[in-house]
């Protein structure tokens, strides 16, 4: 057996992560009330909380794991699926609504292949619906990342996502 | 001195403490308030809302299980902004519920239902949105129906606080709450250990003990098949709070005899075993402290505390005796010796045992409790609960019935045995027996009182010969978990360590009738140590039908048969 395969658990993501997670965990421990920004923390080294980073933060801090994942399932803010490199928010508030968001989503999960709230494959996409992103004036609009990309039409769709990797 | 605060309920003026809650006071003052979510030994959540009363000056309706009471206080329990909010309480959580309350395990034993009764509601007038969610049945002992589930949150708090096991919490938001394990997984991969103490706390079927009850009567009626069965210490004192009569009755004739009325064609008690097992335990402590054998020694009789250790404390299950449960002796026993005696291929006897425990239903499921090669050695457990469905279904009238003496051999027992149904009991039945084996002379007084009682953890220092042995008890498996952090921290100099998983030792079991505190817990001890007092013969080492066996058919106690059929062994369990 190599010297990589013994060295145990990275919590399902690479050796560099694992140090890091232990990092956070170290910086952590025995503080009280510290799951939350401990959480956020994993979930920013990993993209989301697997099973195994949940394992281990309640090792780490004594707490149940029952009650981090409860935390974890609580705030819409923890993932605990992989994520995509790119996230797709598709807005379907009202003035997204009355301007056909509804096509937009439909286009969208065409292409993509997947169901609003899910992850490609190949993780290059997560697809989600939000209620409004403050950009009424552009309706129907999208972000991925950080860019915006409004006045859309169903037939924008392919070109829009080609643009990320 | 408790400093008090004066309160006025309903216009009756009375004095309470001033760290008491407005349900404490309204109580003390002799009036009733339904509750949900409250259990008056768990941690008050204030999360159902049904117990709400007004108090003057208060802005609005104050849930009276986490509001604290002040001096001078005003409160009123029955108006009828009172009564229209607990109606509307209950019929939103109506809204979400099943509406299958014939069929339902928990029909007329029902928190919910009784309080939707008691306030006279005949129509609920919301409708929508109905959680789905899949039923969890892939172990042997429960079964949890989250559309039942009222989110009350008691069976967090017991699992967390009485048992520091953890296996339960809120997961997910809003209408999608739902009460889970960790990721979501069914008991059979979560850290459970079958104690059933949520099922004993979930006040509707949520939480319920696997019916075993279809397989028995199948059994019974099978002209083919000899069925035997055992019945644990802790129930003859509580089967009859489920049949009508008050906690702490001693229901044991009348038990035996309804269990012959039902079709059992002999009728057996797990005392005889539990005699056997000090026999085994006792002499296996004896080698142990004359060996240098791992100690302490830890019993083993209780599954939800085996399990525990397995799961959560792998690393001291060399602790544990080998001897296993008065339950598995007897089912071991039962298709060998008795079968032989009776000369019924052990593949014709089908086992039952009548136990306070769902933890048992897995115990005897285990793959290595099979030492015939012919099944299972118990073939099924029912709790205490179910043998009250089975006498009630077949119309049997248990105030009525005449009490019925157990048959021979293996229905002969002494007080020793008995007492395996309360906290220390274990261990008090060992000593008796270990104090007398190893002096060889009789001890002038077989009470042994420092082991008895409610105190979680209990200690006590017995001479034994030349040896002070230094013995602990512990019931509930948060309790049991501050000894198992002792001996892992190399703190704990004991000899012997007696653990059970439920509050008050088995008779506080999770397949108990409803509802089990503190109060009916002592009385039912009460009527335990009674039954202790009346045996003519109270240590195991005197149980003629005991000594019977090892003579005539085990040969002496770890002997080599003696191993095979009443030792077991332990692996570590890997579960969440």
């Amino acid at each position: 057996m190599s010297k990589e395969q013994t060295n145990q658990c990275c919590c399902g993501g690479s050796k560099e992560q694992f140090t890091e997670l232990d990092k956070v965990l170290a910086k952590y421990e025995g503080q009280k009330g510290a799951l939350i920004p401990v959480l956020q923390e994993a979930q920013h080294i990993y993209g989301y909380l697997s099973q195994e980073v949940i394992t281990r933060v309640g090792e780490k801090l004594a707490i149940p794991t029952s009650q981090i994942y409860g935390v974890a399932t609580f705030y819409s803010q923890f993932h605990l699926k992989p994520r995509g490199r790119n996230i797709v928010r598709v807005c379907q508030g009202t003035a997204c609504h009355v301007r056909g968001a509804k096509a937009i989503l439909a286009a969208l999960e065409d292409n993509l292949k997947i169901s609003a709230g899910g992850t490609t494959p190949d993780l290059k996409f997560t697809l989600e619906t939000v209620a409004c992103i403050g950009a009424c004036g552009l309706a129907p609009v999208l972000m991925v990342n950080d860019d915006t990309h409004g006045r859309l039409t169903p037939e924008a769709i392919p070109g829009i996502l080609a643009k990320y990797e | 001195m408790m400093e008090m605060v004066n309160v006025i309920i309903d216009g009756q003026r009375l004095e309470v403490p001033k760290t008491a809650t407005v349900l404490e006071a309204v109580n003390k003052a002799g009036i009733k308030i339904p509750t949900l979510c409250y259990h008056p030994e768990l941690r008050p959540e204030g999360a159902c809302r049904v117990c709400v009363v007004e108090v003057e000056g208060a802005r609005s309706l104050v849930a009276s299980c986490v509001y604290p009471v002040n001096e001078g206080m005003v409160v009123k329990t029955n108006t009828a902004a009172v009564r229209e909010a607990r109606r509307m309480v209950v019929e939103l959580l109506l809204a979400n519920h099943p509406k299958d309350c014939f069929t339902c395990a928990r029909n007329l034993n029902c928190e919910l239902q009784t309080i939707a009764a008691d306030l006279g509601l005949r129509d609920i007038r919301f409708e929508g949105a109905r959680k789905s969610i899949p039923i969890d049945n892939n172990n042997p002992s429960l079964v949890r129906e989250q559309e039942k589930c009222i989110l009350c949150g008691r069976c967090i708090r017991a699992c967390s606080e009485r048992q520091g096991v953890h296996v339960y919490s809120f997961v997910h938001r809003g209408f999608n709450t739902n009460v889970a394990p960790a990721f979501e997984v069914g008991l059979d991969k979560a850290p459970c250990t079958y104690c059933g103490q949520c099922a004993a706390v979930c006040p509707t079927a949520a939480i319920v003990e696997k019916d075993d009850t279809k397989g028995v009567w199948a059994a019974i009626s099978d002209p083919n098949k000899h069925v035997v069965v055992q019945t644990a210490p802790a129930v003859r004192v509580a089967l009859g709070e489920a049949l009508g009569m008050g906690p702490g009755s001693i229901v044991t004739g009348k038990m035996v005899a309804a269990l012959r009325d039902l079709g059992f064609d002999k009728v057996f008690d797990t005392d005889f075993t539990a005699d056997l097992t000090i026999l085994e335990e006792g002499h296996e402590f004896i080698n142990r402290l004359n060996n240098r054998g791992k100690l302490p020694m830890i019993t083993s009789c209780s599954p939800g505390w085996v399990n525990f250790i397995e799961i959560m404390y792998p690393d001291l299950l060399e602790h544990l005796s080998t001897a296993k449960s008065p339950q598995q002796m007897f089912g071991a026993l039962a298709k060998t010796y008795y079968a032989e005696k009776c000369g019924i291929k052990p593949e014709n006897i089908v086992s039952v045992a009548v136990m306070p425990c769902t933890a048992k239903k897995a115990e005897a499921a285990r793959e290595e409790m099979d030492s015939t090669g012919t099944g299972q050695d118990v073939d099924f457990v029912i709790t205490t609960r179910e043998l009250a469905r089975m006498i009630k279904e077949a119309g049997i009238d248990f105030n009525r019935i005449q009490a019925e003496e157990y048959d021979a051999p293996l229905g002969i027992s002494t007080g020793a045995g008995v007492i395996f149904g309360a906290t220390g009991g274990v261990m008090e039945a060992a000593l008796r027996t270990v104090a007398e084996v190893v002096t060889g002379k009789e001890l002038e007084c077989i009470d042994f009182h420092a082991v008895r009682g409610m105190n979680g953890v209990k200690e006590a220092e017995v001479p034994v010969g030349d040896l002070t042995v230094k013995v602990a008890v512990a019931h509930t498996l948060a309790n049991a978990r501050i000894l198992m952090d002792k001996i892992r921290s190399g703190q704990a100099d004991y000899h012997f360590i007696e653990v059970m998983a439920c509050p008050g030792g088995c008779i506080g079991g999770g397949g108990q009738p409803y509802s089990t505190c503190g109060d009916i817990r002592q009385k039912r001890i009460n009527s335990i140590y009674e039954c202790d007092q009346c045996s003519s013969l109270r240590k195991s080492h005197q149980n003629p039908a005991i000594n019977e066996l090892y003579d005539t058919w085990l040969g002496k106690p770890n002997g080599e048969k003696a191993h095979h059929l009443l030792h077991t062994h332990y692996h570590p369990q890997k579960r969440g």
